[in-house]
């Protein structure tokens, strides 16, 4: 039993946040505590938190570390100035409340300020991934009716120029770095040098809306999950609790903004606390990151699990990183070997937790407190309950410890999303009675520890980040060889899952392989490869269902060799 | 094209056949500018230990981030001399 196998750690240099008394006496009004809000009683604004009340401490807010080698601190005074001056910016181009500004950006200090000058002029900021091809681009920000775009003139010219056109309501481009402003936009620096750095934030409610980030299902197009400024209380609480931060930390939160770690975590709760963060631009380099663990002295490290089995591959014997005492990571299970991989690397345990886009922050966590049971996602913090549910006909039966089914949460912690936007069917879905139903199947073992088993539905798990299989096949079906295409995610050692796709020709195309790679280039440039399948097959015909669903669980089982199953509902052969 | 550069693209091929090395300014990082991400990136670099038998350990990755520095990284360790016409049997069947 993998549950008898819990790591005892030895005390710690600090003195963890969450003790067992916290976890008896928490309530949310503690945390609210941690905040100051706005001046003169005018409401609750994540910028004002994350940036102007720390203005006066003299502290670095960002350490940034270009990809060539390139170095910035920001203080939390200059983050303060610079995001007055942004949202000057968006008030002189007419952008309104509530109005969507999408950035684009790789990680440079402009989206730092984009976030937080959005946010302070009541905007509502969507942050998508710079690895997004124009396809998933032109969705996300079709659904999201974005207004305004920050993007680098690199990024605009390969990915926002060829949709431009699908994207009417976007009025203002602003490109930020090095390059020729392109025809159709305007140069971010030039803007933010003609903008005051005065700025007063509006009055802002708790509920008003903040982030917009965009997760997947099984069908139909993404969906845009919206938080509120609210949210916060829940990202400083779970940021103290799961990731154990401290006002003296140096903290490396490796997750890229496009995904909401590195928005609720990579931005939002260690600015909140005054924290400094690091922020790397570069790609993933075994070798860099190792050096950035040491050269920054960062003391909390919040990573992912394939970036931990990439390292685990390129870390050479055990290293020593006297200032790191705290690490975490999130994305899908760590295994016990990657978990006890921390021990030998550098005299750690890496603390698995959980959450989702949806649940705005860490809701399951293994924490400094408490020992580590390895590829277990820990216990539910402070604030919130956890249940292992089945739903039938939308009757929610909490099923006894040890049992597998779906975890429940009980609605109404701060970071819960409010809605998928413009989709109240889809909303309504998530939710049975009290509970938001998380598609994520678990079970709880006799400690409270939960244990992921999968998805409830066909969503796959990749790299830490959730994919629909029916964006990726409706871009695969429009080339014009394919008439249907199935993907699956295939299990992988490294990346959890891997987009694998099948397509079945069109009558009067053969199967080649100069097709197949036609076919894989294709999806590459629409999807961009972080969504994009890694294999791809052409097959004869797909496995469906009498009623013409295709079997993608068929497809899975056929691919990893396994039992196919109940059969009887399929087509005949 | 230079050979070598040749069996780059050969490899690249079947990671990203999209990816056009000829757009690519060789002094500045390659995996933004061919949309590679880290999995696209070992799957190349598994690639080209096939066809020239030069192994790029995963610490090595910095070495090699772009395009001139993995053609001097790989002429370095001697493609372009044996392994060169090995692969390039290889490559074109």
């Amino acid at each position: 039993m993998p549950d008898d196998l819990s790591i005892e750690k030895r005390p710690g240099r600090v003195a963890p946040n969450l003790t067992p008394a916290t976890r008896a006496s928490f309530g949310w009004d503690e945390a609210r505590g941690f905040l100051d809000g706005l001046p003169g009683g005018a409401g609750l604004n994540i910028a004002y938190e994350c940036a102007d009340r720390h203005a006066a401490s003299g502290r670095v807010a960002l350490r940034w570390r270009g990809a060539s080698g390139e170095r910035r601190d920001v203080t939390f005074g200059e983050l303060a100035r610079l995001s007055n001056r942004f949202a000057n910016v968006l008030q002189s181009r007419g952008v309104k409340p509530g109005e969507r500004v999408f950035l684009l950006l790789p990680r440079i200090p402009a989206l730092y300020v984009a976030v937080l000058g959005t946010l302070k002029a009541r905007g509502v900021v969507c942050t998508l991934f710079s690895a997004f091809g124009p396809e998933p681009i032109a969705q996300r920000m079709g659904i999201g009716d974005a207004r305004v775009v920050v993007t680098t003139p690199s990024l605009y010219a390969r990915k926002v120029a060829p949709i431009r056109d699908r994207l009417p309501g976007v009025t203002c481009v602003l490109v930020a770095g090095e390059g020729v402003v392109p025809v159709g936009t305007e140069s971010l620096d030039a803007a933010l040098e003609q903008a005051s750095d005065l700025w007063t934030i509006p009055p802002t409610s708790p509920e008003d809306p903040s982030i917009l980030h965009f997760t997947s299902g099984t069908t139909g197009t993404p969906k845009g999950a919206l938080h509120v400024h609210g949210a916060i209380v829940h990202h400083i609480a779970s940021a103290r609790f799961a990731l154990d931060l401290h006002p003296e930390d140096v903290f490396w939160c490796t997750a890229d903004p496009g995904w909401v770690t590195g928005t609720s975590y990579g931005i939002v709760a260690p600015l909140a606390l005054g924290v400094t963060s690091v922020v790397s631009e570069g790609e993933f380099d075994a070798e860099a990151w190792a050096r950035i663990l040491a050269d920054e002295k960062v003391s909390v490290w919040y990573t992912a699990p394939t970036a931990v089995r990439m390292l685990m591959k390129a870390w050479s014997g055990h290293r020593e990183l006297p200032h790191l005492r705290f690490v975490a990571s999130v994305g899908e299970p760590l295994n016990p070997e990657a978990v006890r991989w921390g021990i030998e690397a550098f005299g750690l345990p890496i603390h698995d937790n959980w959450w989702q886009t949806e649940t705005g922050g860490i809701l399951i966590a293994n924490t400094a407190a408490d020992p580590i049971k390895p590829g277990s996602m820990g216990r539910p913090l402070p604030g919130i309950e956890a249940v292992i549910v089945r739903v039938t006909d939308g009757v929610v039966e909490v099923l006894p410890r040890g049992e597998e089914g779906e975890i429940a949460i009980r609605r109404g912690w701060p970071g819960m999303f409010r809605e998928y936007i413009g989709n109240p069917e889809r909303t309504a879905r998530c939710f049975a009675g009290d509970w938001y139903l998380t598609g994520d199947l678990a079970r709880e073992d006799d400690d409270r520890y939960f244990w992921f088993v999968g998805r409830k539905d066909d969503v796959i798990k990749t790299s830490g980040h959730l994919v629909g299989p029916f964006e990726v096949e409706k871009v695969l079906t429009e080339h014009p060889a394919v008439v249907e295409a199935a993907v699956i995610g295939k299990p992988d050692p490294v990346a959890y899952e891997l987009i694998k796709g099948f397509v079945v020709l069109r009558s009067g195309f053969e199967a080649s392989e100069a097709l197949r790679l036609d076919i894989l280039g294709h999806a590459r440039k629409r999807l961009g490869a972080a969504i994009a399948p890694k294999e791809l097959d052409i097959v004869a015909s797909l496995p469906r269902t009498r009623s013409g669903k295709i079997l993608r669980r068929l497809l899975k089982a056929r691919e990893l060799g396994l039992a196919e199953g109940d059969t009887s509902t399929l087509e005949t052969p | 094209m230079t050979p070598l550069r040749a069996h780059i693209a050969a490899a690249l091929s079947p990671v990203a056949p999209e990816a056009d090395l000829g757009t690519v300014d060789p002094r500045a990082p390659l995996r933004p500018q061919l949309d590679l991400d880290s999995m696209d990136f070992l799957r190349l670099l598994a690639g080209l230990k096939q066809r020239l038998g030069i192994d790029i350990p995963e610490g090595d990755y910095g070495k090699v981030a772009t395009l001139d520095a993995l053609e001097a990284y790989l002429t370095a360790r001697g493609a372009g001399l044996g392994a060169q016409s090995e692969g390039a049997d290889g490559a074109h069947p």
